[in-house]
């Protein structure tokens, strides 16, 4: 496997370029058209806020981009390069990782495996190498187990100390932590985070915004999209909200600005 | 193993004992021919385990060689040695045992399918059929040496097996199962009707012979022991059973057994952390086969003789409940089940005839009751005992 070096900030962001531009980006289910001509840019570095009620096509946006669905017209285009019809695999390879709306952790498996499942671009993957080098395959272990450990550590001190116990036994707040050390693993460029805050309480969604921005100053900036419901965390986190509805770009702005927007307002509360 | 009570580690010497015991156990097990006393030994064994479980001494010991397991791999095969060393000249002994250990060969390949990656097989038996069909063909046709016959028949079962690859490959779940089912009913009607391989008859299978050592004698140790020739052959299964136990476990204990798990769990996920979900379950398929071929052409060597019958839709679905009586994925539990699956019904002559319908209701109320198998999985642990943490 290719092993990329981590590149953060990257030569297009001097020039002021998107990280990813989505133009005219489409996407129908039968009849259904979950994403409608989406244009999108997303700048180097900020926090954009992805917002409408349910069923605008935040997630389809995001399955759309990470190549689990083939978009039916459009681009993305990220860090220069065309991503449109890329495979999962490759959009991992480009830099992008995410977490999931409901979390896709596997559960019996161990802290540190999970991680490690988001780390694959980083691992010898060789048939010999793992079955045969085991000397070699142990310092690749010890390395991956010291790097987990410190990203762990950065969210919660203490959960660093129980990398090899099973994620089913964990609350909610840590299975999420361990998602997004699972994206943040391989120093992606880009974070999509699909509603993190589902399933958890209010005191812990605070928690896990603090511990997203605290990470976010550990890795130089590192670009985020969230798709979120609650609005709290929205406007503390975010620099940017795009409002989606029926698949369209309703509105675009500062969360201050969205939320005066009367089609915004429309769209959430139904007024005619 | 983990009941009511927590159970604690138990020093090594109570290890020692249980491997004492169980030993003894089972050479007991295999030495009465008396109905009464076979039901008598297995009742008397049920309980026994039951109440250690209870008293937490079972699971004491089982931790205690979780985090020993050195000692628990020199305690099994020290017990093998000496279950076959007792019944040194008994030929009908002896092929049960090597029977047994020839299912764990097969069910550690189809573990790796199943158990790890997910991928369902129910064409095991003709995997292994495919392997002893090639010692048979081989050993009568060509001069090719008995060991290097042993391993083309796994990579024969892994060649044929790639006709499964692409339906295997472009179907999920259920569907994939059914695509092996087809395999597994095409495979014995093609070995019945086919003359070349003998048809419903089969074939003779020409016996091992290393080094101008031909297996078939039996072994003379000075003037008054005499071997059965089946040890011989016990002693070559065993090592190939070490090497492919190793194997397995080191799949497992790599980034390549994290991939087969990640992509059995949720191969979307998996897809979106750059997991090429092809390569891997293709890799666990082959490799799988490989392993039940290798068993399948010792299985022929051994028996001396192959011939559709053995190779049966009913024979694969033996070797999935030896997985799930085992414990998917616990190539320790492979054993425990390989054990009870095969040797029960040869010592309790009045269950043969109905040992089809046995096996379906343990199943059954092993899913129901304790779906994670006699010896379930443990989490991962890559350097067992010396790993830093």
């Amino acid at each position: 496997m290719t092993n990329q070096p981590p590149a953060n900030t990257t030569a297009d962001a001097a020039k002021g370029k998107p990280l990813l531009m989505a133009r005219g980006l489409t996407k129908r289910f039968g009849g259904v058209v979950a994403l409608n001509e989406l244009d999108l840019d997303l700048n180097v570095g900020e926090i954009l806020g992805l917002i409408g009620p349910n069923g605008s096509g935040k997630t389809t946006f995001f399955n759309v981009t990470t190549g689990i669905y083939a978009p039916n017209g459009g681009t993305i285009e990220f860090d220069g390069r065309d991503l449109t019809g890329f495979s999962p695999q490759q959009v991992y390879h480009a830099g992008i990782a995410r977490t999931f709306q409901r979390s896709r952790l596997s559960l019996p498996l161990s802290i540190f495996d999970n991680i490690m499942i988001g780390n694959h671009m980083r691992l010898t993957q060789g048939l010999w190498f793992n079955l045969m080098n085991r000397r070699a395959f142990r310092q690749e272990y010890e390395k991956s187990f010291e790097t987990a450990r410190a990203l762990v550590k950065i969210f919660d001190p203490p959960l660093a100390d129980r990398l090899d116990e099973p994620v089913a036994g964990l609350p909610m707040i840590d299975r999420r932590r361990i998602e997004i050390c699972r994206a943040l693993i391989s120093q992606p460029k880009l974070l999509l985070l699909d509603e993190p805050s589902a399933g958890m309480t209010h005191d812990e969604t605070a928690q896990l915004m603090d511990d997203i921005l605290h990470v976010r100053g550990e890795t130089d900036g590192l670009t985020i999209v969230i798709v979120e419901h609650e609005m709290g965390v929205i406007e503390r986190i975010t620099n940017r909200c795009v409002v989606l509805n029926f698949g369209s770009k309703i509105a675009e702005g500062t969360f201050s600005e969205i939320s005066e927007d009367t089609e915004v307002k429309q769209a959430y509360l139904g007024i005619e | 193993m983990q009941d009511e009570l927590k159970p604690t580690g138990k020093p090594l010497w109570q290890a020692l004992i249980g491997a004492v015991l169980t030993t003894v156990y089972l050479i007991l097990l295999l030495k009465v021919e008396e109905q009464s006393e076979v039901i008598g030994l297995l009742a008397g064994g049920a309980v026994l385990l039951l109440l250690l479980t209870k008293t937490g001494h079972l699971g004491g010991i089982g931790n205690t060689l979780h985090s020993r397991e050195g000692a628990l791999n020199l305690l099994v095969i020290l017990g093998t040695l000496a279950i076959v060393g007792f019944f040194y000249e008994d030929h009908f002994t002896l092929l049960l045992i090597a029977t047994v250990m020839l299912y764990v060969l097969a069910t550690l390949g189809l573990n790796l399918q199943f158990g790890f990656a997910g991928v369902l097989n129910f064409a095991g038996a003709s995997f292994f059929g495919i392997g002893a069909y090639t010692a048979a063909v081989l050993g009568a046709h060509t001069a090719v040496p008995s060991l290097l016959i042993i391993l083309v028949g796994g990579v024969m079962a892994a060649l044929i097996g790639c006709v499964l690859l692409l339906p295997v490959l472009r179907t999920r779940g259920h569907y994939a199962a059914v695509v092996t089912i087809a395999f597994a009913l095409l495979f014995k009607t093609f070995l019945e009707v086919n003359d070349i391989l003998g048809g419903p008859q089969g074939l003779q299978v020409p016996s091992m012979k290393v080094f101008g050592w031909d297996f078939n004698n039996n072994v003379a140790l000075g003037d008054s022991v005499e071997l059965s020739f089946y040890f011989s052959y016990i002693i070559v299964i065993l090592l190939v059973l070490i090497a492919a136990f190793v194997l397995v476990r080191r799949v497992e204990r790599s980034w390549i057994g994290l991939n087969l798990d990640a992509l059995r769990l949720d191969e979307t996920a998996a897809s979106c952390f750059g997991l090429n979900i092809v390569r891997w379950k293709v890799t666990a398929f082959l490799l799988g086969n490989f392993l039940i071929g290798i068993a399948g052409a010792l299985y022929g060597m051994v028996g001396g003789f192959v011939a559709p019958t053995s190779f049966t839709f009913a024979d694969s679905l033996i070797l999935v409940s030896i997985i799930l009586l085992g414990g998917i994925g616990n190539v320790w539990g492979l054993i425990v089940a390989a054990a009870i699956v095969v040797i029960v019904p040869e010592k309790l002559q009045a269950i043969q005839e109905y040992r089809f319908l046995l096996f379906g209701g343990l199943v059954m109320m092993m899913l129901l009751f304790r779906p994670e198998g006699l010896l379930p999985r443990s989490v991962r642990r890559y350097f067992p005992g010396g790993a830093e943490r």
